[in-house]
């Protein structure tokens, strides 16, 4: 079973079933490290409830992930350290500062106060809030609080980052901005893991997974995809795909 | 160390621009201690008790003087027809009426005994029985001075002599000020920490922090630390204040009491916890802190209501409410001087581990 040791994100048969309804079914990926990996879906696939087990936060039904090389299962608490997440509510405090929510994760990270310091300007200044590290985190547009979140799940520098619908309800150019951060995190080395249904986003992602129902239907790089189902778009491979 | 006082500053922050929470922390003990201190020390003060006098005698004016004279009752003015008693009543001008009859005096003079009427407005039973044992015991006092008038220097035959110990003035804030700590410290641990953890259940960020390799157990401390600071603030601000501006009594150590106190603030801790465990949202964290711990505290726990006089399901719940122990250790300490409750003590230590213990577990499993 070494196999896992070198990707990023490794699942076999990994299954969550909630009653007797199977949210996710038996799905096996393999994300390489530095990969932006598309995790895509239509609404209720089941990628959130992928997601969430491999940060830890639930536990599998059957089956067993490893991240970072490490099993879910047994290793969920040090797997925390390896890996930055952003869940589809981002979860910013609307009654703190910007600065103060960045100075929050990284104290929850157990960075220390120096490191905490450098990294908040750095990050604010990243996503492009390097004068409103004083704004209540309230007052920003969505756009914005979407960059903040990204912000506070990497101020510890995860291998690993994932990423729950992080562009949701915003318009295409605060989008394309969103992507650009994302880029730059994988220039660096990290990994992405990330889950949307915009399909024009699928295009920028190294390899795709396509969910339906709880199943993975396709894996791959999107051109290979789109040659091998004879489509021109990833719109009408997902839209091909659902309807099968 | 670090994760824990990170999560501790963040909580001040919100307790600090959350206006709701700055009230319950702050103007809610404050006003209670107002509120009971003050209302309940001038209920059973200066209650009005009417006089029909149809006698205008000696011994008629003699009873209203002593009746008046301790300053319990006050002379609401004389009545001069059934009419005018009925009034009376139901405009809440008196509480009781005396009715002396007619010739009272002299019936006295022949060795007749004269009735007098007492009638009393039922409404309010406690009151009412206030008022009752009041009169009847002026009364009596009146009937052995006749007597001795008549028949020299004779003693009654047995003779109560009542001294209310420990609190020897029967004055209410030694009783309901001690009392007040408890529902306070309930107050802000129960229902503060269960809104505040439901809150970041509601947002989400309880999920976003249960991703960093922070501990649940620390995410709760963390969490609950300010909180605990500011019941322990409350608390000594309630003591203080009942000390000073309505002369509560300390028979005891101020110490022990601080023992005793902080065994119970864990407890209410942990039913605060045990709370945001059940409740997913503010709104059902805020109602079954208040339905649960709250009001049983206020009603249940011998607070206002003493405990022999309930019905017996309710006694039943009344011990298994956290505060009856807790009330009866802080009373026992203000009023009496007595330190050492093995009882209550070991109750409480039961109450507080199970409840962590409990607590803790639940939390960890509802995350998954
Ligand atoms: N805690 C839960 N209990 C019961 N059903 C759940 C729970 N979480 C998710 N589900 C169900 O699992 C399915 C997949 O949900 P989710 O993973 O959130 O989908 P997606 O993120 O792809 O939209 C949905 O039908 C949802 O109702
Ligand atoms: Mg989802």
């Amino acid at each position: 079973m070494n196999d896992n040791n070198g990707y990023a994100v490794r699942t076999d048969k990994l299954t969550r079933r909630f009653g007797s309804f199977t949210a996710v079914d038996a799905i096996d990926l393999a994300v390489k490290p530095g990969e932006i990996f598309g995790f895509l879906g239509a609404n209720g696939a089941g990628k959130t409830t992928a997601i969430r087990m491999l940060c830890g936060l639930l536990a599998p039904t059957e089956g067993e992930a490893w991240v970072d090389g490490l099993p879910i299962s047994s290793k969920a608490e040090e797997v925390k350290r390896h890996i930055g997440y952003m869940s589809q509510k981002f979860s910013l405090y609307n009654d703190l500062h910007v600065i103060e929510n960045l100075e929050f994760y990284g104290g929850v990270y157990g960075l220390d106060k120096a490191e905490i310091r450098s990294r908040s300007t750095e990050l604010l200044a990243r996503v492009g809030l390097e004068d409103k590290g004083r704004t209540m985190t309230v007052d920003l547009s969505l756009g914005y609080k979407q960059r903040l979140a990204l912000g506070c799940s990497v101020i510890h520098r995860p291998n690993i980052l994932f990423l729950d619908e992080p562009t949701s309800g915003v318009d295409p150019i605060a989008r394309r901005q969103f992507w650009d951060l994302i880029y730059e995190l994988a220039d660096q080395g990290t990994t992405v893991f990330v889950t949307t249904h915009y399909m024009d986003e699928a295009e920028y992602c190294s390899r795709v997974s396509i969910m339906v129902a709880g199943h993975i239907e396709a894996m791959g790089a999107p051109e290979e995809l789109k040659t091998k189902h004879d489509v021109p778009d990833m719109q009408q491979l997902f839209i091909t795909l659902v309807n099968r | 160390m670090k994760r824990i006082l990170a999560l501790a500053r963040k909580e001040v922050l919100h307790i600090l621009r959350d206006p709701r929470s700055l009230a319950v922390a702050i103007a809610m003990p404050l006003g209670m201690l107002l509120l009971f201190g003050y209302a309940i020390d001038m209920e059973l003060r200066s209650l009005p008790v009417g006089v029909m006098d149809l006698d205008h005698s000696q011994t008629s004016r003699a009873i209203v003087r002593d009746m008046t004279a301790g300053g319990f009752i006050v002379d609401a003015g004389r009545i001069h027809s059934r009419d005018e008693v009925e009034r009376g009543f139901r405009r809440k001008k008196f509480l009781a009426v005396l009715v002396f009859p007619e010739g009272m005096d002299r019936d006295l003079a022949n060795g007749n005994s004269p009735t007098i009427q007492l009638m009393i407005d039922g409404s309010d039973a406690a009151t009412a029985q206030t008022v009752e044992n009041y009169l009847s015991a002026v009364i009596a006092r009146k009937n052995i001075e006749i007597l001795r008038e008549d028949l020299g220097d004779i003693k009654p035959p047995l003779e109560a002599r009542v001294r209310f110990l420990f609190n020897p003035e029967l004055r209410s804030p030694d009783f309901v000020v001690p009392g007040l700590t408890a529902v306070i410290m309930i107050m802000i641990c129960a229902l503060l920490t269960s809104v505040a953890v439901a809150r970041e259940k509601e947002t989400g960020t309880m999920e976003q922090i249960m991703t960093t390799p922070i501990k649940p157990s620390h995410v709760l401390i963390g969490k609950v630390i300010p909180y605990m600071v500011i019941a322990v603030l409350d608390a000594t601000l309630v003591l203080l204040i009942g000390r000073v501006v309505f002369h509560v009594q300390m028979a005891g150590s101020w110490w022990i009491l601080a023992a005793y106190s902080l065994l119970y603030l864990f407890i209410s801790l942990a039913l605060g916890l045990l709370v945001s465990t059940l409740a997913k949202t503010q709104q059902v964290a805020m109602t079954v802190a208040l339905v649960a711990t709250m009001l049983p505290t206020l009603l249940l726990s011998g607070f206002l209501f003493p405990i022999s006089g309930m019905p017996l399901v309710l006694q039943w719940f009344a011990h298994i409410i956290p505060a009856t122990y807790y009330l009866e250790v802080i009373r026992g300490i203000m009023l009496t001087g007595r330190h050492w409750y093995p009882f209550e003590l070991g109750i409480m230590i039961v109450m507080a581990l199970f409840l962590m213990s409990v607590s803790m577990r639940k939390f960890r499993s509802r995350l998954d």
